[in-house]
């Protein structure tokens, strides 16, 4: 029976059927649910990696030994890990070897929206687009035979829509691949030069030999219209919108395979229909090749290259009819529902201090990137994971002063300690602070090298911020509670005026955490409460102004106590005794 | 049959997740082609989320757009408003009473909007409006909100038997909360 699945759940049952054996990936979303999945299947060791590229060179190692091997990872990942994916197209694989790539159009949960498309042609690997969830799971199980018949590690890209949604698949049975043997091939694997400038033409007569599997494998489609005025050339979730949109009215050539794409079949295809069509998000990456191949087409002229596409803006595009919503009268004005810190986030309270203190914030990728928003508004920039350690060294040797970076302790592990060894090999001033929630908070709760679990929550090593802050050379290491404001103001101002660099490393664990326990919630006593508003600085999703009094959400409060620190008139009160 | 859209709009950590589940479960079992869509990560935390329900012979996109929702489940009435331009002309919403201010009016830039329910019928959508918090409270537990808004939608599913949605609630609430869920359901169904 067919059952309702999420693509990255389906995706993870293709990698299981295939007989993948080994994943190592790092959370990302839209990408995370397919590693947490994976780490459901007993026969497929999976694990957390610090970051993409350490997740892709272990997977190469992986394949390298014998097994069919995973990596995963949201876009930008997909940088991280650009340098071994450049190299291992040269050196191709033992056992297959699949990478997901997901892209975020729309930036749901993004610092951008880049085309991860791009790598595989940059990279010349073939990738793999499928556009609803029975695709993932068979694109995913059928990439890992395109693997080792083409000597290549296969890339598929999924989107937020594609990952996030569920839709009906038929599942089948896992089938063992049997371990290759690892056989010694130093011509083959060790890409210095000579044996690189050897390994470049094998790399191109691959993607010769991928472009006839494109031209005639089912994996690219044509599915016929009732009007040949026009054809449309899609892919991934665009199709889906496509076809809601257009139903059978026009042709469409469905591209399964990205890259490399099949030239033949699309002049064919553009031959067959009036106008051709080109229905993709973000750049015109099938456009743009459709244009080399000399064929007249429209695409990102009608749809732009700005977030998602929909059924409605192709119909409308496309000069179809589209419905109208209902719509309020003009004079109600919608306030925005912008995500915020929960209420009893640890990271709270250091926002809070940073803003006090008046000192400039390099920030990082996280959960704590909503230290940006008002009313903490104790962020200044955000770039990429790390870039707040690397940034505040630059920052700091070009004269700027009073400079703090805040970082996450998964991010930390990920990208902050090279930035932080630059800092104590070239020794410039500022305050890394390090927010140890400990967990890899914003893509829902993960394991990391420096909470002791692994991805099944089993005991794991456990790397020690002090220590290894210390042994780069920090003298300067101090560990303070977020929930208590004063210890955090003192330490930020002794740290700030200090004559050498130093690490803050912030810690508590995220209050969303089972494990948790809180305090009962707090009230307002009304006859204390002057109505000051002094504790509505610190954005707690618990309160709010009542009456011209401060109220406290007793269905949020977790009684961190951070606004009871806040109010100089006692008026926050523990419902602890209540009852007694 | 033609595609039939549900969205199901609230704040992140209401129950939306559970609502769709449940609703994919019942419309899968009965025979429909199903696709369910929402976003995870960021506005998650504590912002406005959308879930997209979408059944009927063949479905394509996982997505509801403009002026296609036939039905709007809403957890907080400021979410309900916010996403007026999905419903479908003659579009039916079911919407909880409950008002969770976000952060502007927290911080005081902005108000809640006054009379919100009536500014939304004005528009001329159908609204069946139920304190659903309080009707959760009664079955046994604030977080039943979304058991009570799927019993008050199972009431405009003439075409499916009371028998199916149980069999929904068995199949994806935890066995020890089925009982205060079935409740909920009852409670919403019959308001």
């Amino acid at each position: 029976m067919k059952q309702l699945m999420q693509g990255n759940t389906a995706a993870a049952r293709g990698l299981y059927e295939a007989g993948c054996s080994f994943a190592s990936s790092y959370p990302g979303t839209p990408s995370t649910e397919i590693t947490e999945e994976i780490a459901k299947y007993d026969e497929i060791y999976s694990e957390w990696a610090p970051n993409e590229k350490v997740a892709m060179e272990a997977a190469f190692g992986a394949s390298l030994a014998g097994k069919r091997s995973f990596c995963g990872m949201k876009h930008v990942g997909l940088n991280v890990a650009a340098d071994p994916l450049f190299t291992v197209s040269y050196t191709g694989v033992n056992a297959g070897m699949v990478i997901c790539v997901a892209d975020d159009a729309g930036m749901h949960s993004s610092q951008n929206e880049q085309d991860s498309r791009h790598y595989a042609r940059a990279a010349k690997l073939p990738m793999l687009e499928p556009s609803d969830s029975q695709e993932a799971l068979d694109f995913f199980r059928r990439a890992y035979d395109i693997s080792e018949e083409y000597d290549c590690p296969v890339i598929v890209k999924m989107c937020t829509r594609i990952a996030h949604s569920q839709s009906l698949v038929e599942t089948g049975e896992r089938k063992e691949a049997p371990a290759r043997p690892y056989v010694k091939d130093i011509a083959k694997y060790v890409m210095m030069p000579g044996n690189a400038i050897k390994r470049h033409p094998v790399v191109e007569e691959r993607m010769r030999r991928l472009q006839d599997f494109a031209e005639v494998s089912d994996i690219n489609r044509v599915e016929n219209g009732t009007d040949q005025s026009a054809g449309i050339i899609t892919s991934s979730t665009c199709y889906q919108y496509v076809k809601e949109a257009l139903g059978d009215k026009y042709p469409v050539l469905k591209l399964g395979m990205i890259w490399p794409m099949p030239d033949r079949k699309i002049r064919e295809f553009a031959g067959t229909v009036g106008r051709v069509v080109i229905v993709e998000e973000l750049d015109g990456f099938i456009e743009e090749h459709c244009r080399a191949l000399g064929l007249r087409c429209e695409g990102k002229s009608l749809f732009g290259c700005l977030g998602e596409l929909s059924q409605n803006v192709i119909a409308e595009k496309l000069g179809l009819a589209t419905p109208s919503g209902l719509k309020l009268d003009d004079s109600v004005k919608i306030p925005a529902r912008p995500p915020m810190m929960c209420a009893g986030c640890p990271h709270r309270g250091l926002f809070f201090t940073l803003n006090q203190a008046g000192c400039t914030v390099l920030g990082d990728i996280g959960c704590y990137t909503l230290g940006a928003v008002a009313p903490l508004s104790a962020m200044e920039m955000t770039l990429c994971m790390g870039a707040s350690v690397s940034a505040l060294h630059g920052f700091s040797k070009a004269g700027g002063k009073n400079v703090v970076a805040v970082i996450g302790d998964s991010t930390f592990m990920h990208s902050g300690m090279t930035g932080l060894a630059n800092i104590a090999y070239n020794q410039s001033k500022g305050v890394v602070i390090i927010l140890d929630n400990s967990i890899t908070g914003m893509t829902g709760h993960q394991q990391n090298p420096t909470t002791g679990l692994n991805i099944k929550g089993d005991p794991a090593g456990k790397i020690d911020l002090e220590s290894l802050c210390r042994a780069m050379g920090f003298e300067r290491v101090r560990v303070v509670d977020p929930y208590n404001l004063k210890e955090c103001a003192d330490a930020v101002k002794e740290e700030l005026a200090a004559d050498e660099p130093s690490v803050i490393i912030s810690r508590r664990p995220c209050a969303l955490l089972k494990y948790v326990k809180h305090n009962p919630p707090l009230k307002v006593d009304g006859t204390k409460c002057v109505g000051c508003k002094s504790c509505m600085k610190i954005g707690c999703p618990a309160l709010s102004m009542k009456g011209g009094k401060a109220h406290v959400d007793a269905t949020l409060c977790v009684g961190c106590g951070v606004c009871e620190q806040r109010c100089r008139f006692g008026a926050f009160v523990s419902t602890a005794k209540e009852g007694e | 049959m033609t595609t039939k859209n549900i969205m199901i709009v609230g704040v992140g950590g209401q129950g939306s997740v559970l609502a769709s589940k449940l609703l994919g479960h019942l419309l899968t079992a009965r025979g429909y082609d199903v696709k369910v869509s929402e976003v995870h990560g960021m506005s998650q935390r504590g912002g406005s989320v959308v879930t997209y329900v979408r059944y009927g012979g063949k479905v394509y996109s996982p997505v509801i757009d403009k002026g296609q929702a036939d039905f709007i489940v809403s957890f907080e009435l400021l979410e309900a408003a916010r996403c007026l331009s999905y419903l479908a002309p003659g579009g039916q919403i079911v919407t909880s009473t409950q008002q969770i201010d976000p952060m502007p009016v927290l911080t005081g830039v902005m108000d809640y909007p006054e009379n919100l329910l009536d500014e939304i019928r004005k528009s001329g959508a159908k609204v069946d409006a139920l304190d659903c918090l309080k009707l959760a409270e009664t079955a046994g537990s604030p977080k039943a909100v979304n058991l009570v808004l799927l019993g008050r939608l199972s009431h405009y599913f003439t075409d499916i038997p009371q028998e199916a949605w149980q069999e929904a609630i068995t199949a994806c609430v935890p066995a020890k909360f089925a009982d205060l869920n079935r409740k909920a359901f009852e409670l919403g169904r019959n308001a």
